[in-house]
């Protein structure tokens, strides 16, 4: 966005005609926002002036009785009206501009650039801030949900300020990171966490983002190289425009509710359950009460989000300053979260526009008191017939006794006391700042040398305490767990662009660069302490007092974009990366991609309204994956061993020095995608929409596989050596129904389908192999629902097929079908069933403006996820009801369908189909208009998050961060209200 | 030269320059992992390795209790590739020793023999000793004396790691023998094999008990003196200890008896100055690092700094529950105990007179009634052992205060094995012993278990015309019941798969069953045969 304002900036100059009339007036735009920085010009001159950024724009010194004027601005159709003129006066006139819907001039950010969006020739969405999901989002990736085809951002859960698992076009990995790349202002940044953050992503204030780019095939990913196979997301913040001082800040309240409980037995419920049983030794542990732990647990969660912008240009410096103030409860009591975020964003312009400078500086602060999320699972698996309260040692929670001073160890730990005797709290500080520089030669100005030099600091750090009253960890007098982590990522990128025009519509642009990055973890390591006494706790004592892992990233990249007659478009890549990651030997990897498109509406529809463009993409490109968990993997090391794993020779205890299991030919997973993708417009655009359709190989995959014991340090290894295929087809259309002065209705929609296979595992065929068993789950040590197999998704489950009672139809404990015919059940009548990825995912939104009032409503939707609901196979017997290990639990109420008096883990039973359809958000929005004896512009706003999920799915909630598809109760995701304001001034 | 291509030459130039300089060097390395040229640098980093090697066989990684496994691939740190807990479990659970309550994967298939080649105990116990044997490999490529030598590693520093070597190797026979016994061949490395780039050959399971045999023979006078080295380490009696088993079970392992060399080696040990010591109940305790007199090898645990989910600390808390302050420990998992049939092997469960009967805890006692196991899953069912406990016999503190990780160490070879190996071998036929000594033997372990006496009325005392093989096979169950014996000795005498003997839930039926004779051995784990097609499945599987 930034860059069409310095054209237009340049464009203008402003001219007074020495007169006596002015004509003062606002531009807004069709949503009854104000527009900033549109061109208000006396027809046919070059005399005018810019709105700024209240839109806002005065022409004095107007002489005649009428003047005509008319309003440009980028994306919108051109206004032209004659305004009547007062001699020596003011009148006012305002003008409503319509999007052109032929927005194809648009910009998009782009790997290393940006482009015209018609000239795009890889699979790229960009999103800008109109388009964000609205309502309360504390981080940055929730302004997508479902907003991209392809693209699937699930939040983990409820907590304040927690994460989402972001999937492009699904994963192309099994045991690297399917995360995809994330580029903030021109800075790859490491997505891993950090010590004291649940997700790292929040420290980026989602009010400073301009726009997010989602690069999708390899075509426009590959000048990413190693680090591009899940795709790409590029966050722009926004920049300072020319013009005075001017204001904006929004004010946001919002409060969470809990949705939907899970199922539980009541006390009543229970005692009955345990009579019924009539074994007197838990007729005898039964309590009185009626107590709902998860109504103990949770609480309405209240936020605020305040931001204040301020832009505008000292002198020739274009500026934006920006303070923001978030504080966010989670439903769980306890969970908070709080983020201040400055942001500083200077764009001047030196030597006669030779000179480009951006300088972007983020600087955060984030504190967190975390729940202990066991208070979840704890409460709905506690005995509902016990009070929250008792008279004891362990203050004064009721807990499962041995005696009165020993708690049963291995008894649920009372809900409140996990979280009211227990303190986690950390800070996370965040410094993201770079400066890239773009010189145009003066003596050969196609010319560019470029720079951008970026650092992003952060460090994490806090204490988790507990007391030393908590039933879990009195034997030590209390707990107290210092931590803190230190990350940071230096960037050098040096390069030239090289763009010329070849007359006739052509033109050819050549990048050639080099890239250089560091990354680095400084981890401290803490012994815990006595929270009683605090003495150090035996046996806690760190191996090494510090850690500081690093890896580099060395890089050559080079790109060529060739328009031919504005007809047909060219774009070829490479990229050499040079990653410390691996040996010498395999150091070096070369990203190349190519792609084509052909303007078809240029050649056969030049000029028509009808069909308004008409393009088709094919892109092809190689990527790589080199986040492969460690990054010492290819090297032979030992590993010494922490105090509490030595072995007594004589009087003296030593400790270990461990080989570990290594691959010295380690390398990265290498991708191929095709990618052949259509674009149409049509009405004039007001059908709009694309078809994609993409194949992606992956080769040398890196899996976790079995490997002959006693050929390395242990039986598994991560090694590449498998191959994973992922195929899918993408379509979005966005249209506007209705668009006139009264009533504005946009509606669009995405649909993505996708196909994951792996085809193969083995370094050697084997025809007896059936795959790797994954995916562990809760209860009974050890156990894995998933697998993955040959010709099958990943973590399919892998399951026995339950055998149901005929005349009651509920499933018959412990009987399966002996699938293989033997006449035994065992191991080998397990089969592969569904799997967790959906196959479907959809997404949808559209928005009514009548007048100044706007509607929205956004959703989302995934079909065909399968989901393993573990929280009922592990809770949904007797056995948790009567615990064998004496104490009482409770069970969800499908334990009515099923009486099992013993769990039954691995019964197909416990898959479910998840497709789900959740309305994410209904926002509401007016547009006060001008106010305070017209200073400020104000809107109002308000919204509904979470608004309704539809599902035939038995558990909480359907939709998981997690890849196994393993439902294990998680922290409920709030439904939120919110209202806010934006005033500009 | 135009004006403007000078400028973009020294443009170029400087750039390339700035290149240069950025082009830093992309070789990093781990600050403090270790490569193998540091660790081996100094005698410590030596001894350090010793010690992992040694400590394979108590914890499962390098964090105790849990969090860095040596062996990963989806098995459960804690109750799958431990040494102790594996060995345990494979040992015990098929026979009358032992049924568990825990509803784990698979691992209601080990009582009721009923188990396949998918089932990941056997995955990891298969997994450990190779893992083990790997680790020494690796210690022998580095402690050759051109190693030694070309490290400047010289003098006592140089002949300690040397002497070190014999150690291992009958380390390495030592886990060797346990993949003969359990699998009936292994995977085959030495150190000659090389790490990452080939794959391992299988030997048979006559090969291996060669191999074994003559890797014994050879370090036999290479390791120190019997009773002489530091406390922890395996001396020459060691060696002797597991050639004596060797050779008892000679006749399953490969088809030829070698009962005489039963005795040889055993009567080495008997001579070597070991005595059983009063309290038979002490060999157990946390303080059995006391009972140097009568254990050959032990495997040492630790409280606070050696810590696992799958040592001692396992064997004392799956034992109990609520009754855990018996055990000495801070809570009790409620998992394992054993048949009446082992109850019926005693005359009195009391303990008052054979006082290895223990068996009583303050909340189950020994009647006929506690001991029928209705429901394999409710631990209260079955006769409950005592045996293992974390409390010391003088009565002082156990190094972990909060009673969660236990001190007792677990022993390998002692004392009592070999005399009742002895008098085994006699009775199977070998030359060079007697039955006058065998008896006399017995009756040794007899006085000690009846608390230094034969009981009243001599109730205890062994006669001659008593002395018979199934006596033998008895009184091993009396004495050497959860030390991990059972199934070798049920299929020596040819009762652990047949009808000869049932007990409660062999073979998944609550009077017991006979079941196919594969079970005799364990099968190769399935993964183990996709990864190395050099591996060869048992009969049967």
């Amino acid at each position: 966005m930034k860059h069409y304002f310095f054209t237009l900036l340049a464009l203008l100059t402003i001219s007074i005609v020495s007169a006596q009339s002015s004509i003062t007036g606002i531009v807004s735009d069709e949503l009854g926002g104000t527009v900033i920085g549109a061109t208000v010009l006396i027809t046919g001159t070059t005399a005018g002036t810019v709105t700024d950024e209240n839109g806002r724009y005065m022409l004095s010194g107007l002489s005649g009785n009428e003047v005509s004027l008319s309003v440009t601005y980028i994306g919108y159709e051109t206004i032209s009206r004659v305004v009547a003129l007062q001699s020596n006066g003011e009148v006012v006139a305002n003008f409503s501009l319509r999007p052109d819907n032929k927005v194809l001039d648009e910009i998009v950010v782009v790997a290393y650039g940006t482009r015209k969006k018609e000239d795009l020739t890889g699979s790229v969405t960009s999103v800008t801030a109109k388009d964000f999901q609205k309502g309360n989002i504390n981080s940055p990736e929730q302004l997508l949900t479902g907003k991209v085809a392809g693209l699937n951002v699930t939040t983990g859960g409820g907590a304040a300020g927690g994460g989402s698992r972001i999937r492009i076009r699904s994963g192309a990995s099994l045991n690297a990171s399917n995360e995809p790349l994330l580029v903030v202002d021109g800075i790859p940044i490491e997505g891993n966490g950090i010590a004291g953050s649940a997700n790292l992503l929040n420290t980026i204030n989602p009010n400073d983002i301009e726009s997010v780019s989602i690069l999708k095939d390899a075509s426009a990913t590959a000048l990413y190289g190693s680090r591009a196979s899940n795709g790409v997301i590029i966050i722009t913040t926004k920049t300072g425009q020319k013009g005075k001082m001017q204001f904006n800040f929004n004010t946001q309240v919002s409060l969470g509710t809990i949705v939907e409980k899970v199922d539980v037995y009541s006390g009543d419920q229970i005692r009955s359950l345990i009579n019924a049983g009539g074994n007197q030794n838990f007729i005898s542990l039964l309590g009185n009460a009626n107590t709902d732990w998860q109504d103990e647990i949770y609480q309405n969660s209240f936020g605020t989000d305040n931001n204040l912008s301020v832009s505008g240009s000292i002198g020739d410096l274009p500026y934006r300053v920006s303070v923001g103030y978030l504080n966010q409860d989670g439903l769980l009591r306890t969970n908070n979260f709080d983020r201040l975020s400055g942001a500083i964003n200077l764009n001047p312009t030196l030597f006669n526009d030779h000179l480009k400078v951006n300088v972007a500086i983020k600087a955060v602060q984030t504190n967190n008191v975390f729940a202990n999320e066991g208070a979840v699972g704890a409460a709905v698996t506690f005995d509902p017939t016990q009070p929250v309260h008792a008279t004891n040692q362990f203050g004064n929670y009721f807990e499962w006794l041995q005696n009165e001073n020993t708690v049963h160890a291995l008894a649920t730990r009372n809900p409140v006391s996990l979280l009211e005797l227990r303190d986690n709290t950390s800070t996370v500080n965040r410094f993201l700042g770079n400066i890239q520089l773009d010189y145009k030669l003066h003596f050969f100005p196609d010319l560019h040398v470029y720079a951008n030099l970026g650092m992003d600091k952060a460090k994490g750090s806090g204490t988790d305490i507990i007391s030393r009253l908590a039933a879990t960890d009195y034997l030590v007098g209390g707990r107290v767990i210092p931590y803190e982590q230190g990350k940071s990522n230096t960037l050098a990128d040096v390069g030239f662009l090289y763009e010329k025009s070849l007359g006739a519509n052509s033109s050819i642009d050549v990048l050639l660069g080099h890239s250089y990055q560091d990354f680095y973890t400084d981890v401290s390591n803490f012994p815990q302490y006595s929270e009683a006494d605090n003495t150090e706790i035996p046996g806690t004592i760190p191996a090494f007092a510090t850690d500081k892992p690093q890896f580099r990233l060395e890089s050559y990249l080079g790109r060529v974009n060739l328009t031919l007659a504005n007809k047909y478009l060219i774009t070829g890549s490479l990229r050499r990366d040079a990653s410390s990651k691996f040996s010498p030997d395999n150091r070096v990897g070369y990203f190349p991609a190519l792609a084509v498109a052909w303007k078809l509406h240029e050649e056969i529809f030049p000029n028509s309204s009808a069909v308004s463009d008409l393009k088709v993409r094919f892109g092809w490109g190689v990527t790589g994956q080199q986040d492969i968990g460690s990054y010492y993997s290819y090297l032979p090391t030992y590993n010494r061993s922490n105090e509490t794993a030595t072995y007594q020779f004589g009087d003296a205890y030593y400790s270990f020095l461990r080989p570990g299991a290594y691959d010295a030919n380690i390398r990265w997973e290498t991708t191929t995608t095709t990618n052949l993708g259509l674009d149409f417009g049509f009405a004039n655009n007001r059908v709009t929409g694309s078809i994609d359709l993409y194949n992606k190989k992956t080769k040398d995959l890196l899996s976790v596989i079995p490997v002959a014991p006693g050929s390395n340090f242990d039986i598994a290894l991560l090694t590449n050596v498998g191959n994973m295929e992922n195929r899918g087809v993408e379509f979005t259309l966005n249209t506007t129904p209705v668009y006139n002065e009264g009533l504005i209705w946009n509606f669009g929609f995405n649909v993505t389908y996708n196909e994951s296979k792996i085809s193969n595992l083995l370094s050697q065929p084997d025809p007896s192999f059936n795959g790797i068993n994954v995916s562990n789950i809760a209860g009974g040590t050890g156990n894995q629902i998933g697998k993955f197999a040959i010709d099958y998704a990943p973590y399919t489950f892998f399951v026995y097929k339950q055998v149901y009672d005929q005349t009651t139809g509920r499933p018959i404990e412990g009987l399966y079908e002996d699938l293989n015919r033997d006449g035994v059940i065992d191991d080998k009548d397990r089969y592969l069933y569904t799997k967790p990825a959906p196959d479907f995912l959809f997404g949808v939104q559209t928005n009514f403006i009548i007048r100044k009032f706007s509607v929205g409503l956004a959703g989302h939707a995934a079909f065909n996820n399968y989901v393993y609901n573990n929280y009922f196979s592990e809770t949904t017997v007797f056995r948790h009801v009567q615990n064998p290990l004496g104490y009482i639990g409770n069970a969800s109420t499908g334990y009515d369908d099923t009486q099992f008096a013993n769990n039954e883990y691995l019964s197909d039973y416990y898959i479910e189909n998840g497709s789900f359809f959740r309305l994410d958000n209904i926002n509401l929005g007016y547009n006060v208009g001008r106010v305070f004896r017209d200073r400020a512009g104000l809107r109002l706003n308000a919204s509904v998050q979470n608004v309704v999920l539809i599902t035939k799915y038995r558990g909480l909630d359907p939709e998981l961060a997690a890849d196994t598809g393993i439902d294990n109760n998680i922290y409920p995701r709030p439904r939120i209200y919110s209202v806010g304001l934006n005033l500009d001034f | 030269m135009k004006r403007s291509n000078i400028y973009i030459l020294c443009l170029v130039l400087a750039v390339s320059a700035l290149l240069v300089s950025c082009a830093k060097q992309l070789d990093l390395y781990p600050v403090n992992d270790l490569t193998p040229e540091v660790v081996y640098a100094t005698p410590a980093g030596y001894k350090s390795v010793l010690a992992k090697i040694y400590g394979t066989l108590a914890i499962t990684g390098n964090s105790g209790p849990a969090g860095a496994p040596d062996i990963g691939g989806g098995l459960d740190e804690g109750s799958q590739v431990a040494f102790i807990r594996g060995f345990f479990n494979l040992q015990e659970l098929p026979t009358d020793e032992a049924v568990v309550a825990w509803n784990d994967q698979t691992i209601y298939d080990l009582h009721n023999l009923s188990w396949t080649a998918a089932d990941p105990f056997i995955l990891g116990a298969y997994a450990r000793p190779i893992y083990n044997i790997t680790l020494i490999n690796e210690y022998l490529r580095e402690s050759t004396s051109d190693k030694l030598s070309g490290r400047n590693i010289s003098g006592s520093d140089a002949s300690a790691i040397t002497e070190s070597r014999a150690e291992v190797r009958f380390l390495r026979a030592f886990n060797y023998w346990v993949m003969l016994d359990l699998f009936g061949k292994s995977t085959f490395i030495t150190e000659e094999n090389k790490i990452g780039t080939e794959l391992p050959r299988e030997i048979s399971r006559v090969d291996l008990f060669a191999f074994i045999e003559s890797e014994l023979l050879a370090i036999e006078n290479e390791m120190a003196p019997a009773k002489t080295i530091e406390y922890g380490r395996v001396d020459q009696a060691a060696a002797w200890a597991l050639l004596a088993r060797l050779y008892l079970n000679a006749e399953v392992y490969t088809g030829t008896p070698k009962y005489s060399e039963a005795i040889t080696f055993s009567t080495k040990v008997i001579n070597a100055g070991y005595a059983l010591q009063p309290g038979y109940a002490k060999l157990f305790m946390a303080d059995n690092d006391k009972q140097k007199d009568e254990l050959i090898f032990a495997i040492n645990c630790d409280g606070l700094r050696t810590k696992a989910y799958g040592n001692t600390t396992f064997l004392i808390h799956a034992a109990c529950s609520q009754d855990f302050e018996d055990y000495g420990v801070s809570n009790g998992w409620g998992g394992y105990r054993a048949t009446s049939a082992l109850g019926d092997l005693f005359e009195d469960l009391s303990g008052a007179t054979d006082q290895r009967a223990l068996f009583t805890t303050s909340l189950f006692g020994t009647s006929t009634a506690q001991q029928q196991i209705a429901d394999v899953g409710d631990f209260s069912n079955g006769l409950h052992v005592r045996k293992f406990v974390n409390i010391r016999s003088d009565g002082g503190q156990v190094s972990d205060l909060t009673k969660e990780f236990t001190d007792t160490d677990f022993p390998v070879f002692r004392l009592s094995e070999m005399y009742l190996l002895y008098a085994e071998a006699v009775l199977r036929g070998g030359a060079g012993g007697d039955n006058s000594t065998a008896l006399e033997y017995l009756n040794r372990i007899r006085f000690r278990a009846y608390g230094e006496s034969y009981g009243p009325g001599d109730i205890g005392r062994i006669s001659s015309g008593d002395l018979n093989l199934q006596l033998i096979l008895d009184e091993r169950g009396r004495e050497l019941y959860w030390e991990g014996h059972r199934r070798t000795d049920l299929i020596r005498y040819g009762q652990l798969t047949t009808g000869t003997y049932l007990w409660p839930w062999k073979g998944g039926v609550s009077s017991g069953t006979a079941v196919n004779s594969r079970y005799n051995l364990y099968p190769i784990p399935n993964n183990n045969l996709s990864s190395n097609p050099n591996l060869t499945q048992n009969e049967g599987y």
